[in-house]
């Protein structure tokens, strides 16, 4: 091929596009590869699960969220928003109460959390939550 | 050994036998998340508490994976069931290998 100036102008656009594409998927798939590695690549299915987080975090250094699931051996949070999406798993011994727990999370940005459970029977289960951040808390 | 640090935990003194009670624990940590940096740029290391454990008569209640995503001074809510009078038993693990504990014994009324 002739690198004239259109030529290169068509392949400059076009390599840009492509990063662009690459950088998105990127970006979700961490989330994606956290419950993939939790899962072990099973199907999640929705409900079962309840996750409480507010609707609008003033302070994102601490986003007060809770998660319920009977019948869960453990629960995972994720933050699909931050630098790394991995909040914590919550593991449930035979004296465990109830299969629930509740903590204080960091947001960097305006962005969903997300909790997969992994019940007795094999199954997971999932559950997300909108939280508007004000102010990050991921120290950028 | 990180400064400063000091677990609380709230449990009630007693519950009926059978009962399910909440606990609530904190422990005061500055939970440094690795991706902060400082007035130099520099990046601020990671220094977090990694898991927390909660054992009933050395049978598991609860035991938590931390990650940086956890906040200042973490703060954890849940439910323990309560066959028989006992001693609750926290762990703390650290980065830096410090293990913090602290108990809590429960009485049946």
């Amino acid at each position: 091929m002739e690198f004239t100036r259109r030529n290169i102008l068509a392949l400059g656009s076009g390599a840009f596009a492509a990063a662009s594409f690459a950088g998105m998927p990127a970006f979700a798939s961490k989330t994606d590869d956290a419950i993939a590695a939790f899962t072990d690549g099973a199907g999640v299915a929705e409900g079962g699960i309840e996750l409480t987080a507010p609707e609008i975090a003033e302070n994102g250094n601490t986003v007060p969220v809770s998660v319920v699931a009977p019948g869960a051996v453990s629960i995972m949070l994720l933050a699909t928003g931050n630098p790394t999406p991995a909040v914590a798993t919550f593991n449930f011994g035979p004296m465990a109460g109830a299969r629930s727990g509740a903590t204080r999370i960091r947001l960097a940005k305006t962005q969903d959390v997300v909790a997969v459970a992994k019940m007795e029977d094999g199954s997971f289960r999932k559950a997300g939550a909108t939280v508007k951040v004000t102010i990050g808390g991921c120290g950028g | 050994m990180a400064k400063g640090v000091k677990p609380r935990v709230k449990v009630p003194k007693s519950a009926a036998a059978g009962d399910v009670i909440t606990i609530k624990t904190l422990i005061s940590h500055k939970m440094e998340s690795g991706v902060r940096k400082d007035g130099d740029g520099n990046i601020i290391p990671r220094s977090i508490i990694n898991r927390f454990a909660a054992d009933f008569n050395g049978q598991n209640i609860i035991d938590v994976t931390l990650e940086p995503a956890i906040s200042t001074n973490p703060y954890f809510q849940f439910k323990a069931m309560v066959p028989e009078a006992g001693e609750f038993k926290f762990t703390w693990y650290d980065d830096d290998g410090s293990v913090y504990e602290t108990s809590k014994k429960i009485k049946i009324a």
